[in-house]
């Protein structure tokens, strides 16, 4: 059979983050002694090259042929070791490390417990690594294509990058335009550039690019496959308006038999629409959606004698006949670029948002400042009695962030910014107004962050450290109740509008994005990158990338940065134009299998097949494996009745050594 | 049982949650007690009921198996396996008079650094209180 195995073990001091807890020295005379082993060496870092060297030049002077590394978590630090003992002419796959690090050193403190356990998890890996088998990745063709979820700045930004490479892009949106949170923003922190003439350029490019293909008012609806290959099915939900036809004039708008009777979701529902509408005068494309719930036709069946919009429609684009179209295609990357929700205020009672109407969101205040808002940029509030021009106004900051009360227990990261920026925009539009922002801590730490910050101060514009309790009605005013945290001061501060410097929170429809790209969720509740640190735009998913707030809260620059990162993450099987598939994948032994087809129906990628095959002058059936389909799971093998599935490298004979060197302490 | 009795316990986890939030247990340096000894498998539906039974012959006074939340499999339905195929061994473990405080089975995810050390404490705690396992062991056998 193979030649007889000869393991080198290498034990890494990692500094002293492993030989602090673990007597690095003593594991390696332990590993000396445990069969089959030729060497034990210690070293300082044994990632580094000279480490790696280390592990070489054993390979290629004592001829090992199997190597342990104890050392880190094999998540971390597997590949690095594999390429090396490659790179000295041994199988990549003859490597199994013992994970001293993050599961002995860093949870255990008594010296004595962490060395008897990292012996036994050296000797475990030893007792695996003898009995491993030599594998091959496999190259399949990966789909020179990506598909980006979510048409906010993130997703416009990467599949910009990715189509001016060269590759196809689908863009999915869910709305019916490019666009996102940025453009509903006034003005951007801390340079003011007017948020739609930075963005708008782009949505256009989005939209005219001759490879990317948008889908507006779209939704993915499953995803199979794996990277280089995942068929996409997306559904284009009906706008009831003829896409090619539309020219985007607005008559239908004007003429809506509900014209301006509905909450404009773009105006944070302070402007109003009618059942046909654009979100907004810039959207793109620039084709007007009947919203199925408020259009008297589609929930009535009945609008008059006929749908005023049909009648008005000179180019004939109304089509109340119109029915989703599925959408299907192939794409060798995904970008994820789903965005946040802005903190529901409501769920801090205290506050006084829903009674009040003079207390308002952040959002709400973009809408409010903005020239091409509700009031056309004209600050003016409802107190409860009469629309007034606000002259004491209060910011009141971390609502719904650093509050461990409703869960959220992150910092937002934007709204100390934003709140600064708006109370210079309202310095500019009131200039007699009484404006003050209670905090708990000032966080201006990006790039001219500060200095704006000192700027706004200086427009006598006042900070108060403290947490305000609770906001109420005090004849035509809103009291504010807080205590000055600096001076130990209790006030009780009469204002005419307050803002909530509302936090960002995880989509409340993110499940259905873990769902289909099986995605996770970091403490957060945003969606988990594959490192904090070394991986930040990967997932667990390979080929599945984050970019912008769905992985954590994030300002326009970190996020046009994270979507640039996504993007030439997400093009390098792409350019490659080939994957390289898990070799750890499941193996049938022919011989042995009686072709009763349990693991057939386990499957949960349909990898398995039932096959005719002559066995000594018999036809018998034999389950095979498609390698490109399969994962490596292992579901498949506990179900097995005669043990003749098996995923490579998690055999049954690769395991239960594992169990026995781990079961001999006592 | 003598007072200063440690049992031995073996743990199977997957490599996507359990074994992520195992270390991030590690890179949050939460400490938890050193009787648990962990075999990484791609999924906790790779654990075969006969690894369990296996564990407890060679010398394990108790087993943990921990996978991903049930709906959150990396591999879609593999924890939806392994829960049906341990809640049977369980059962039969029971049947056999297999104290089933020996049997852990749980879901932690990758974020959940704080969770797997729970996981841990209760699981040597309860085999602690099981007491050294004397049943089925096999003489060690050289692999």
């Amino acid at each position: 059979m193979t030649e007889k195995p000869k393991v080198g073990v290498y034990v890494c001091h990692c500094g002293i983050n492993i030989s602090a807890t673990v007597d690095v020295d003593a594991v390696a005379e332990f590993a000396k002694k445990l069969p089959n082993v030729n060497v034990a060496r210690t070293y300082s870092y044994m990632c580094s090259d000279p480490g790696q060297s280390l592990i070489k030049n054993d390979i290629k002077e004592l001829g090992l042929n199997r190597v342990v590394v104890a050392s880190c978590s094999p998540r971390m630090h597997e590949p690095t070791f594999r390429k090396a003992i490659k790179e000295a002419g041994i199988n990549p796959y003859f490597l199994e490390m013992a994970n001293v690090r993050e599961q002995c050193s860093w949870v255990h403190e008594e010296k004595e417990e962490a060395t008897a356990k990292a012996k036994k998890l050296v000797a475990a890996s030893v007792a695996k690594v003898r009995v491993l088998e030599p594998l091959e990745a496999k190259e399949v063709d990966a789909e020179p294509a990506a598909l980006v979820i979510g048409a906010g700045i993130a997703g416009i930004q990467a599949a910009l990058d990715i189509a001016d490479a060269g590759f196809k892009v689908y863009l999915v949106e869910k709305t019916p335009s490019v666009g996102g949170r940025m453009a509903q923003l006034d003005k951007t922190f801390p340079t003011l550039d007017c948020s739609a003439c930075i963005l708008t350029p782009k949505m256009v490019d989005s939209a005219n690019h001759p490879n990317i293909e948008l889908l507006s008012y779209a939704e993915v609806e499953e995803i199979g496959g794996f990277i280089g290959n995942f068929d996409v099915k997306v559904r284009k939900k009906a706008r009831y308006v003829d896409f090619e036809k539309c020219t985007g004039c607005g008559d239908c708008a004007s003429a809506c038999r509900v014209a301006n009777r509905f909450p404009s979701e773009f105006d944070q529902g302070m402007g109003k629409r009618s059942a046909i509408y654009l979100p907004f005068p810039q959207a793109v494309p620039a084709k007007y959606t009947i919203d199925p719930d408020s259009c008297l036709f589609l929930t009535r069946g009945k609008c008059g004698k006929s749908p005023k919009c049909e009648e008005v429609c000179l180019a004939n684009a109304i089509n109340f006949e119109q029915e989703d179209e599925i959408v299907e295609f192939r794409v060798g990357a995904v970008i994820v670029a789903t965005g946040f929700d802005a903190f529901d205020a409501s769920r801090k009672p205290e506050f006084g948002y829903v009674d009040y109407p003079n207390v308002i969101t952040g959002m709400e205040m973009e809408r409010l400042v903005s020239s091409s808002g509700p009031t056309g940029g004209k600050v003016t509030i409802n107190n409860g009695e009469e629309e007034i021009i606000p002259k004491e106004i209060a910011f009141i900051k971390c609502v719904g962030s650093r509050d461990k009360s409703i869960g959220n227990e992150y910092c937002s990261r934007v709204c100390c910014m934003y709140t600064a920026k708006q109370a210079h925009l309202l310095r500019d539009k009131i200039p007699d107004a009484n404006i003050r922002v209670y905090y708990i801590d000032v966080r201006a730490f990006g790039k001219g962050f500060e200095e704006f910050y000192d700027r706004v101060r200086r427009e006598n514009i006042r900070y108060i450290r403290g947490n305000p309790s609770e906001i109420f009605k005090r004849g035509n005013k809103l009291v504010v109740k807080v205590e000055d945290t600096l001076t130990s001061t209790p006030l009780e501060d009469e204002v005419d509008m307050v803002v909530l410097a509302v936090g960002l929170e995880p989509r409340a429809d993110m499940r259905k994005m873990m769902d289909l790209l099986r995605l996770s969720q970091s403490p957060d509740r945003f969606f988990l990158e594959a490192h904090p640190k070394l991986r930040p735009v990967d997932t667990a998913t390979d080929g599945v990338f984050l970019a912008g707030c769905c992985q954590g809260p994030k300002d326009i620059p970190d996020t046009v940065a994270q979507a640039k990162g996504a993007a030439s993450s997400a093009m390098i099987p792409l350019a490659r134009g080939k994957v390289i598939i898990g070799a750890q994948v499941a193996n049938v032994d022919e011989s042995t299998c009686r072709g009763c087809g349990f693991c057939v129906s386990i499957c949960p990628y349909t990898a398995i097949e039932l096959v005719a095959v002559n066995r000594m002058g018999h036809q018998v059936e034999v389950a095979r494996v498609n390698e490109a389909l399969c994962k490596g799971c292992g579901s498949c093998s506990p179900a097995c009745l005669s043990d003749s599935i098996q995923p490579k490298s998690f055999r049954d004979r690769q395991i239960l050594p594992q169990i026995a060197a781990l079961g001999v302490m006592r | 049982m003598s007072d200063n009795y440690e049992p031995n316990i073996v743990a199977f986890l997957c490599n996507w949650c359990s074994y992520a939030g195992a270390d991030l247990a590690g890179t949050s340096r939460m400490q938890y007690p050193a009787n648990i000894q962990i075999i990484r498998v791609m999924c906790s539906g790779r654990v075969n009921p006969l690894f369990v039974m296996n564990a407890l012959q060679q010398g394990a006074d108790g087993v943990l198996i921990s996978g991903c939340h049930i709906g959150d499999c990396h591999y879609m339905e593999g924890n939806f396996y392994a829960r049906r195929r341990l809640g049977m061994l369980k059962e039969l473990m029971e049947f056999i008079g297999v104290d089933s405080r020996r049997f852990h089975m749980s879901w932690v995810s990758a974020s959940e650094g704080h969770k797997w050390k729970e996981v841990v404490e209760k699981t040597v705690e309860d085999a602690r209180e099981a007491g050294p396992y004397e049943g089925f062991r096999r003489r060690r056998i050289d692999w």
